[in-house]
């Protein structure tokens, strides 16, 4: 089971399922992060966290940790 | 009767910028009631209708969960304004539309503002405007707030909007699900207070926001779970999500036949600015490049000589209102009142004003051309750990100057929490006006020991790391878990006017609500420290009789675990109130005509007290202001104070145990020269750079070296982690 927090930059990915509840989940699908999105990694910070991410035409900052509820393929 | 007309839209969306045009110098800017969450209000320049204009927060959406989009919905739905202007950044049409399809259930009269038409131009992206108004079912007026074009159209038809706006249908399914849960409610009543279509959404929903608000009966209840659940375990999600999703299916039906992209080239702009600010190697020089160019402009050169000029500009004022009393014979008690009370209370904080002002243009300049989330993206591993922001670190760095912009830079950060732990933590920084206090010391009790200034300097970080990591596990601050999923909007340039107005309006709020309370306070303090109990006016050598004196032998039975439990450190912490280097002052004065001793220990107890406890009345009123009002201020200064009291106890209980020999030196009437020589020798105003710089670096190197360390364990896919 691939998560977002584990792809590597420059590839694109597309959501399969939200691993998360409430609050959290809710802010996710806010930004635009829905099942079948595709997402790119651009890259990651300099100090290795949080990720860059490409989402529906704009660029979106995520930490690892809550990537690694969002289940990608 | 004036009309109501609410802003809503994303952040970065240039809502700011067009409120300022349509609103021009006639804005209002405060807090929204009790939050740390800014209120914009302002007149229309129109001639045609009065109308007042309210931005609300920019939000991304309108759930339950975060401050500023409740404050959005319960403005819409409590103070029903007659007009919402949507701002919708056409450059980014999908997301900020999502938003859109919500306000649309609000039933007010919404118009669409559709900004930044000249990137999609540029892009050689076509929008058709008639076929989104006929989707929308709402007037779309395509507008360049930057460059003022289109917006008389807006107002045009902002004013003349009456129809209720169409909302968006979602999939048949979810439609029969949101009639039957509208149908369920149908004899609450409450029913009329809210908009129909949007009640059903939420109900269905399960708005815990909304749910806080309203009485539902046990049937209904019962009626609208089963019919939730249902379609829960139809679609196999919860019904939350399963709005959402529909909301993003339906904003892409709209945008069919509607946005026709060009192909765009695989960098834009932003990007190549970023492969160079964002950049691996690149990033964390050229950051502090820029933080030191803020800090050496700012605190060290610009922002010192204006402190200067300003000095000198009050002392020339005084100086001739001092003349003007006394030649129209004035009782010294008046001349002191107003030359050392209120001249010098409240002189003692407008010589920061222009300095402020530096401080905050740069601030802007940063947040306006959008590099301030670069600076949390680059940032955020440090300072997540101790429950603070990314965009934290600004109102530190500023802090070392002065806490005053420093606690209303924090105004950038958008999480609450991390604002008020940003506000609250930040004047543990050593400010510029306590540097003279540490001086003094190191002149007369260290003899100069070159690691005293420094030390103060890494006590205040630390302080700073150890409360974020305490209080980030109290019921204060912890469950709020907002996610950091944070925008990095493209890059553009910051518009002078927008800038000039930004300042402007910062630096008269800070003169007017700070400057009100420090008069009071200056002016308090000056009848404590001049009149005795039975009101005799007292001149300066006489302040052991005052009041304030008085008030100091009461408190200093508290200071006494600390170590300096005299009347007279008393008397000058307090007013160390009105300006940290009063103190100084203060003690020259006192031990003028009495014998004060401090030990290595005490004198360092003292010094961890003034770095740590509440800050002087101009930060307090800062605080306050940013805070949002008294609650919260005095939970920052409690804890400030509480914090300084602890450590400087132990500083004394330890100090004592380890030296108790310590020597007795007894501060002389020269300890105000002493103080400055202190300054210059100790060359404390080169230091503190250095071991900020010095601890991020260490944090960066032990981060760095702990990521590599696990990226070791890693396994990439297809072998491309050599990309990262």
């Amino acid at each position: 089971m691939l998560t977002l927090n584990q792809v590597p930059c420059g590839h694109t990915v597309k959501v399969i399922k939200l691993d998360s509840q409430g609050a959290l989940k809710r802010r996710i699908m806010d930004m635009g992060i829905t099942k079948g999105t595709p997402i790119t990694v651009k890259k990651l910070a300099p100090l290795g966290d949080p990720m860059e991410l490409n989402v529906r035409g704009y660029e979106l900052s995520m930490r690892k940790a809550d990537a690694a509820n969002i289940i990608v393929a | 009767m004036a009309m109501k007309i609410a802003l809503v839209g994303n952040p970065n969306s240039g809502k700011t910028t067009l409120f300022n045009t349509l609103t021009g110098s006639k804005q209002y800017v405060g807090n929204w009631p009790g939050v740390t969450v800014e209120k914009k209000e302002g007149h229309l320049k129109s001639r045609q209708k009065e109308a007042v204009i309210v931005d609300l927060p920019g939000i991304y959406s309108l759930s339950p969960y975060s401050l500023e989009e409740v404050i959005a919905r319960d403005f819409i739905i409590n103070e029903k304004p007659d007009v919402i202007i949507n701002i919708v950044d056409a450059s980014n049409l999908e997301r900020n539309l999502y938003l859109t399809t919500q306000v649309l259930e609000l039933g007010v009269p919404t118009v669409i503002a559709l900004n930044m038409m000249d990137v999609v131009n540029r892009r050689g992206d076509r929008i058709d405007m008639t076929a989104m108004q006929k989707k929308l079912g709402c007037p779309v007026a395509a507008i360049s707030a930057v460059k003022e074009h289109g917006v008389d159209e807006l107002i045009a038809l902002a004013l003349s909007a009456a129809q209720k706006p169409q909302p968006q249908l979602f999939s048949a399914d979810t439609e029969s699900a949101l009639s039957a849960v509208l149908d369920a409610v149908k004899d609450e009543p409450w029913l009329g207070n809210f908009e129909p279509r949007w009640l059903a959404v939420k109900l269905f929903e399960r708005d815990e926001d909304l749910l806080k608000k309203i009485q539902l009966s046990g049937t209904a209840e019962r009626k609208i779970d089963s019919t939730v659940k249902a379609m829960e375990t139809a679609m196999d999600d919860d019904a939350e999500s399963i709005i959402t999703n529909e909301r993003y299916d339906s904003v892409a039906v709209l945008l069919e036949g509607v946005y026709i992209k060009k192909a765009r080239p695989k960098l834009t702009m932003s990007d190549k600015i970023d492969k160079v600010l964002t950049n691996r190697w690149l990033a964390l020089p050229i950051f502090f490049f820029i933080m030191w160019g803020v800090y050496f402009v700012s605190i060290q050169t610009v922002g010192d000589w204006t402190i200067g000029w300003v000095e000198e500009l009050i002392g020339w004022i005084s100086g001739g209102v001092e003349t003007l009393l006394v030649n129209w014979g004035a009782s010294d008690w008046v001349l002191s009142l107003v030359i050392d009370g209120i001249f010098g209370g409240v002189g003692a904080v407008l010589v920061f004003v222009p300095q402020l002002m530096i401080l905050y243009l740069f601030i802007s300049i940063l947040e306006d051309c959008g590099y301030m989330s670069r600076v949390a993206f680059i940032m955020d591993r440090i300072f997540r750990r101790f429950g603070l922001s990314g965009k934290s670190f600004i109102p530190m760095l500023i802090g070392t100057g002065c806490s005053v912009p420093a606690v209303m830079a924090s105004r950038t950060i958008e999480n609450e929490n991390d604002r008020k732990m940003t506000i609250m933590l930040t004047p543990f920084i050593p400010c510029g006006a306590k540097l003279p206090v540490f001086a003094m010391f190191v002149a007369l009790v260290f003899r100069n020991a070159s690691w005293v200034g420094p030390s103060m300097y890494l006590v205040g970080i630390i302080m700073v790391i150890l409360s974020g990591l305490i209080l980030k596990r109290t019921k204060l601050f912890a469950g709020n878990t907002t996610p950091f999923v944070m925008e990095l909007p493209e890059y553009k340039m910051p518009r002078p006017k927008g800038l000039i107005l930004h300042i402007w309006e910062k630096g008269k709020s800070f003169v007017i609500k700070a400057g009100t309370i420090i008069f009071l306070a200056s002016a308090v303090l000056w009848v404590l420290q001049s009149f005795s109990f039975s009101f005799e006016y007292l001149t300066a050598e006489q302040i052991d009789r005052s009041i304030l004196a008085g008030i100091g032998h009461v408190l200093a039975p508290i200071f006494a675990p600390l170590g300096f439990g005299n009347w007279m450190s008393a008397v000058a912490s307090v007013t160390g109130l009105i300006a940290k280097e009063v103190v100084v002052s203060t003690f020259a004065i006192v031990s003028a005509n009495t014998v004060l001793t401090f030990t290595a220990v005490t004198a360092y107890a003292f010094m961890i007290f003034t770095l740590l406890a509440a800050p002087c009345f101009a930060a307090i009123g800062a605080i306050k202001r940013e805070m949002g009002g008294w609650k919260w201020t005095l939970i920052a200064i409690g804890y400030q104070t509480g914090l300084a009291y602890v450590m400087a106890m132990l500083v004394n209980l330890v100090g004592g145990l380890l030296f108790p020999n310590a020597e007795a030196i007894q501060l002389g009437s020269d300890v105000e020269a002493a103080g400055e020589g202190a300054l210059s020798s100790v060359g404390i105003l080169d230091n503190p750079m250095v071991y900020i710089l010095g601890v991020i670096l260490l944090a960066v190197a032990v981060t760095g070296l702990v990521s590599l360390i696990k990226r070791g364990g890693n396994k990439p896919l297809s072998g491309s982690a050599a990309k990262l």
